[in-house]
């Protein structure tokens, strides 16, 4: 499976997107469904209604800090987003989002993509540097993703891997 | 030679079976004990286990708590602390702590940490083991459906950033102040997810239940663990908890080498004052003494960071004799059933109820934001983890964070006070 993603549509977040404002805890009780209608509500309220299938969220710095609820990514899964990018990301949520199938681009200049801005995503063939590719053609290097996540992302996450694992065991 | 080895890579060699381990190699670990919660465990985990078709690897490494949604507030609640306990039954879990205190308190009490082990918790409080010389760290629920079916997980051997505190805290300090001192200045991914280790006279000169209160929020600094080295405290304390002794025999050795290669920051507990984070940020840290115009409606005593029995305590040290000021609702949620007993034999609840405290259950409560949070407008200061914008309670709720003694003094003057003062 290639993982490159074209032409997506940016979603502009501010730094410090915490895992309350992506999955709010007064809707844990519930299912991804109901917490999806509620994700990033108190700082974007347009993006549950919004976001599209193949879009992609760039946030500042410090991006899924707080709690270790899942569904602080697996809700941006659920809603389609096809990653997230961000100058760094709290270590908790990077574990999670990739044992849940979210790619995370960790990008030192992501705050140079704008709003609505459309993007591409290449995986440069014989490396695991991904370049986020820029509307106007510029080329932003990202942090290389170790080869066993990116074989989680393309198998949709740590349980479609097990199964896989336990099926040729 | 081997190069001398930091605490946390010493631990995570243990686990991962070897001598040695580098900073940034990927090693897989054995999980000496995995502990869930009735929001990331059974509910969570049973489908994923079932459509796996797998088991867990060992039962009786497992410590289900049940503490976010107890007691229930709602049928939707009811139901999910009704598959846990039916799951419980199911999986035949042998420990199982149910509505009797939070997670991150009640695994120390219950004698199930001691200095050497590796483990995972499913909460992001998890690094609270780290107080006894554990290596323990949060993950998610799909992370430990994988701890569960394997027994193992992978971790990046980290660097290790040292906290070091020299000096004497003043009275009515505490380590909540050192750590939102330490979030302030770092941030709150200033952790930068690698080991924090706690050091230096004044935090050897803590008890466990406040060095528990240091480790515990290393995940506000974005650390992965927040480690201290055991020392005779940590040991006659895990005594007091049962641990046995041939699991304390080598707790001693449970230390970073001279020589290990860490960042070191220096601080001085004698000249801290105490410290509050304003809304909406663990990290926008002030002195007391910025904040004193402020107003709260509710002072909140709760949470595994802030209403353990030494909590209480400091909150009665303060408030004894004294009734809260009039406007100021003073809640306290007991972080454990049993330091709550304790709490009450020495007569500490009595100080708080005596000054116009209600008491509810012992979970995580309001600090969740799972269940009864606060209404529209409140304005409260409180001794939990978090004030990030509307976790308790809707998005005008605005929530201060502070040590117990500082919520207590400010809850008697009905301004944001120092208690140094009422102390005097």
């Amino acid at each position: 499976m290639n993982p490159d993603i074209q032409k997506a549509r940016v979603w502009r977040l501010g730094a410090d997107i915490d895992t309350d404002v992506l999955a709010p805890g007064a809707f844990m009780k519930h299912g991804l469904e109901v917490i999806g209608w509620h994700c990033l509500e108190s700082v974007r309220p347009d993006f549950a209604s919004g976001v599209k299938a193949a879009d992609v969220i760039v946030a500042g710095p410090n991006f899924g800090i707080g709690s270790s609820r899942e569904q602080a990514a697996g809700v941006l899964r659920h809603l389609g987003v096809a990653a997230v990018i961000a100058p760094s990301f709290s270590g908790l949520y990077f574990r999670n989002a990739f044992n849940l199938g979210l790619l995370l681009l960790t990008c030192p200049r992501a705050s140079e993509v704008g709003e609505g801005e459309c993007i591409d995503v290449r995986f440069e063939p014989a490396s695991d540097t991904p370049v986020v590719v820029r509307a106007n053609g510029e080329c932003l290097p990202c942090a290389p993703i170790p080869g066993f996540l990116m074989d989680m992302v393309q198998a949709g996450g740590l349980l479609p891997l097990l199964k896989q694992q336990r099926r040729s065991a | 030679m081997n190069t001398p080895q930091t605490l946390a890579q010493k631990l995570i060699a243990r686990a991962a079976g070897r001598s040695h381990v580098q900073v940034g190699e990927v090693v897989t670990c054995a999980v000496d004990l995995a502990m869930f919660h009735d929001s990331s465990g059974p509910r969570r985990l049973r489908p994923m286990l079932e459509e796996l078709g797998a088991e867990i690897w060992d039962r009786r490494k497992v410590v289900l708590v049940l503490d976010h949604y107890v007691p229930a507030q709602d049928s939707d609640a009811q139901q999910i602390v009704q598959i846990t306990r039916d799951t419980a039954r199911q999986w035949r879990l042998p420990n199982v702590i149910d509505s009797e205190g939070i997670c991150h308190v009640v695994l120390p009490e219950r004698g199930h940490l001691a200095p050497g082990m590796f483990c995972v918790g499913g909460d992001s409080h998890s690094p609270t083991g780290g107080a006894f010389g554990t290596y323990m760290f949060g993950i998610g629920a799909t992370e430990m459906l994988g701890v569960c079916v394997t027994g193992q997980i992978w971790v990046q051997v980290p660097r290790t950033l040292c906290m070091h505190w020299s000096g004497r805290l003043s009275a009515g300090v505490g380590a909540k102040d050192m750590m939102l001192h330490m979030i302030g200045r770092f941030g709150m991914n200033g952790g930068q997810y690698q080991a924090v280790e706690f050091a230096g006279e004044a935090v050897m000169a803590l008890s466990m239940p406040e060095r528990m209160t240091l480790s515990n929020m290393s995940a506000e600094m974005g650390a992965q663990a927040g480690l201290i080295a055991a020392d005779e405290t940590t040991v006659a304390h895990l005594r007091q908890c049962g641990v046995s002794e041939d699991r304390l025999q080598d707790a001693l050795q449970w230390r970073g080498d001279a020589g290990a290669q860490q960042e070191r920051f220096d601080f001085d507990a004698g000249s801290l004052s105490p410290q509050v984070a304003a809304p909406h940020s663990p990290a926008n840290v002030h002195p007391v003494g910025a904040l004193r115009e402020v107003a709260p409606t509710i002072a909140y005593i709760g949470a595994c960071t802030g209403a353990k029995l030494e909590d209480l305590r400091a909150a009665a040290s303060v408030l004894r004799g004294h009734k809260v000021a009039s406007g100021v609702q003073l809640i306290v949620a007991p972080a454990s059933a049993r330091e709550q007993a304790q709490a009450e034999r020495e007569g500490t609840m009595q100080v708080l109820r005596n000054a116009g405290a209600s008491v509810l259950g012992n979970s995580c409560g309001a600090c969740a934001g799972y269940g009864a949070t606060f209404g529209e407008g409140a304005t409260v200061i409180s001794s939990t983890a978090r004030n990030f914008k509307g976790r308790m309670g809707p998005a005008s709720v605005q929530v201060y964070l502070a040590s117990p003694w500082t919520v207590a003094a400010s809850a008697l003057r009905g301004r944001i006070a120092d208690p140094r003062e009422v102390l005097a």
